[in-house]
């Protein structure tokens, strides 16, 4: 009985995650574009709803919501089913997609996509080979085999991505990177990038005369003699005039395209530099500062633990109670505050998670996708956040107490949690240095 | 080469419905083999014969600008943009037949663009929603002009062109439905060449024949232009 209402409870649930997983689709993502195929959306959404659905099953975990069968039931099933769609369904989509885009290979697209569906494959399993997942007890289908897998790109993607917000935010949050732009260095832009307008219309004009004098001509000259006519047209003048003129018109396009981005450049600065004047700007960059120690104590801790091979054994919750126990002497009930606090603070990563991955994606789409590539573009989104939010359980796992990572780590089987807290360290650390490296270097 | 006078017309739309496909189509009576990515703005030339076969046939040179972008762009991307809308003749809608959307951004883009000229800081007055009396008392001429009409299928045409005939009706504009890429719909004297034609018409016509105001600054840009020609050429 109860294992009945505990489904239903989780299923709606589900369906509402479905919904919200729809409504951004259409009020964010897709909102200059066209829906047209529906399978996307629905792609789209079925892995919002799943991934969803694994943090609310953590979250039911330590409130103790649910009984513990139907709780270990519905995280095999979630696994299971997710697994399907971010290896089976979602790459062969994309496929499908990739090959509908290219002209010559419309025909067999079902053909081609199964093609680009077994490479995929192919490499997802030789990603396996270097890394310490594979042990001997389980069999070449298992689920930690394909766990593990998604778990290393999910967990390459995640230190990615916190070590792009982790140099990003801070140039993005504080003002003391912004270069002084003023308004008569926007208008000089603009004006030079007006003259060589001017230059280009005036080439054009030229060459558009041009021929049409030749046409006229060449009329004229195909009455008289068709084939001496058609050799002096050849090696007369004004086509080798011509040539050179339209050279001179290709350099000034391409000076009037690089003009107009440092112009689109200087007007964003101009913005941020307007936007960092108000209270709202004054409080990011304020949260700026506490951020940029924040990502240096980060930093600096993930240097510690490669060098000196440690891997945290105990989590933020229990140590922090640890500490104003022992060391403040303030009594409590450990067990009733561990369990909130630990709510409390997962909650807070999962929320902050899902948000900032949401906002990267959509600014990420609006930057490259055009009409042909949308679909193509919210499919790998979609591919991105499912390892994204997988491989975050994974490491999740060391943020909560002893009591509520048994089910996590019986769903998931014997994976190395350790070498994943590791290779994120690494990942990170590498990343981190080459952004900032890069960035400083335009800055300067 | 200053002898003629010229006439500039914006070329507006949504990013990939084939501006850029149509400006080249329009200006080289050729089609546009690769179609790449517009950053900024492209200008092209046509030269065009106002009324053509009578006594008073003369030539101007029609610059089209085809400005890139989408509708939904950063502030400061549509900032810049502003700057290639001043002092313009006329205006060429562009939207895709088998894309409803690019359709609707058609109201946002006028605006955009007819916005420029009455507030000084080139910011969007109104908050996207399209005036009909605005339209009615713009001296700009407007032409619409929908791409990818060979990509419909043959029986959902007619849904399309009715949708279509409220576009017109709201802007005001006469309509052509085309593929960019077959020279076959712009032929001399097809009725989609002889509306062209008709619009450049009226364009030249608002700029140089009609008596208000805008005369004036009319005669100082041909100084300017000739000036600068000398300096340039």
């Amino acid at each position: 009985m109860s294992f009945f209402l505990d489904s239903v409870i989780m299923f709606t649930s589900q369906v509402l995650f479905f919904g919200c997983g729809w409504l951004f689709f259409v009020r964010q993502l897709f909102k200059d574009y066209e829906v047209r195929q529906y399978v996307v959306q629905v792609v789209f959404s079925v892995t919002f709803a799943l991934c969803c659905t694994m943090f609310e099953l953590i979250i039911f975990e330590i409130l103790g919501a649910l009984s513990s069968t139907s709780r270990y039931f519905h995280w095999k099933l979630n696994l299971y089913v997710i697994l399907l769609v971010l290896i089976f369904v979602v790459p062969f989509y994309i496929g499908y997609f990739v090959v509908s885009n290219i002209r010559l290979l419309q025909r067999q697209r079902l053909l081609f996509a199964c093609v680009v569906w077994f490479t995929f494959m192919y490499f997802f399993w030789k990603l396996g080979d270097p890394f310490p997942i594979l042990s001997p007890k389980h069999g070449i289908l298992s689920i930690e085999q394909l766990i593990s897998r998604v778990g290393v790109i999910g967990v390459t993607l995640m230190a990615l991505l916190s070590g792009f917000g982790a140099v990003n935010c801070p140039y993005t949050y504080m003002s003391y990177f912004l270069r002084n732009v003023t308004d008569s260095d926007i208008l000089a832009l603009e004006r030079r990038l007006l003259q060589t307008m001017d230059m280009i219309v005036s080439k054009k004009k030229r060459i558009a005369m041009t021929r049409r004098q030749m046409y006229q001509r060449g009329e004229d000259q195909n009455k008289q003699t068709g084939f001496w006519g058609m050799i002096k047209s050849v090696t007369s003048a004004p086509s080798s005039n011509l040539s050179l003129i339209q050279q001179e018109v290709d350099a000034l396009e391409e000076l009037s395209r690089q003009l107009f981005l440092e112009t689109v450049d200087l007007q964003a600065t101009k913005e941020r530099i307007e936007y960092s004047k108000t209270f709202q700007g004054k409080y990011f960059n304020f949260l700026g500062y506490f951020f940029s120690i924040y990502c240096v104590w980060k930093i600096f801790m993930a240097t510690i633990n490669i060098v000196f091979d440690r891997v945290g054994k105990t989590d933020p919750v229990t140590r922090g109670i640890e500490i104003t126990v022992n060391y403040l002497g303030i009594q409590f009930d450990v067990k009733f505050w561990s369990q909130h606090i630990s709510f409390i603070l997962v909650g807070i990563i999962i929320v902050t998670s899902i948000r900032g991955l949401l906002i990267t994606l959509t600014k990420f789409f609006y930057a490259i996708s055009s009409s042909k590539s949308s679909n193509v573009i919210v499919l790998v989104l979609a591919q991105i956040m499912g390892m994204y939010f997988v491989s975050s359980v994974l490491l999740m796992r060391m943020s909560m107490p002893l009591e509520y990572r048994t089910i996590v780590t019986e769903v998931l089987g014997e994976l190395q949690f350790n070498f994943y807290h590791r290779w994120f360290d690494v990942i990170f650390l590498h990343f981190h240095n080459t952004m900032h490296c890069l960035s400083l270097s335009s800055t300067f | 080469m200053a002898s003629l006078d010229r006439v500039k017309v914006l070329v507006l739309g949504d990013s990939g419905v084939g501006k850029s496909s149509l400006v080249h189509l329009l200006c080289q009576n050729q089609v546009l083999g690769n179609p790449s990515w517009t950053v900024g703005c492209s200008v092209d030339v046509r030269v065009h014969d106002y009324k053509e076969g009578t006594p008073d046939e003369k030539t101007y040179y029609t610059e089209l600008w085809d400005v890139g972008g989408s509708v939904g762009s950063a502030s400061s991307v549509k900032s810049t943009r502003a700057v290639f809308y001043n002092s313009v003749n006329g205006i060429i809608l562009v939207h895709d037949l088998t894309n409803k959307k690019s359709s609707q951004n058609l109201y946002r883009w006028s605006l955009e663009a007819l916005n420029k000229d009455s507030s000084p800081t080139g910011v969007i007055v109104s908050n996207g929603d399209y005036d009909r009396e605005q339209f009615a008392e713009s001296t700009v001429p407007l032409l619409l002009i929908g791409t990818k009409f060979d990509q419909i299928p043959e029986n959902k045409r007619n849904d399309v062109l009715t949708r279509n005939t409220f576009l017109s009706e709201d802007f005001n504009a006469e309509e052509i439905n085309l593929d960019c890429t077959n020279p076959r719909y712009l032929a001399a004297g097809s009725s989609n060449a002889v509306k062209l034609s008709r619009f450049f018409d009226k364009v030249i016509e608002k700029r140089y024949f009609t008596k208000d105001p805008s005369q004036l600054t009319g005669f100082t840009d041909r100084k300017r232009f000739n000036f600068k020609n000398l300096h340039y050429d």
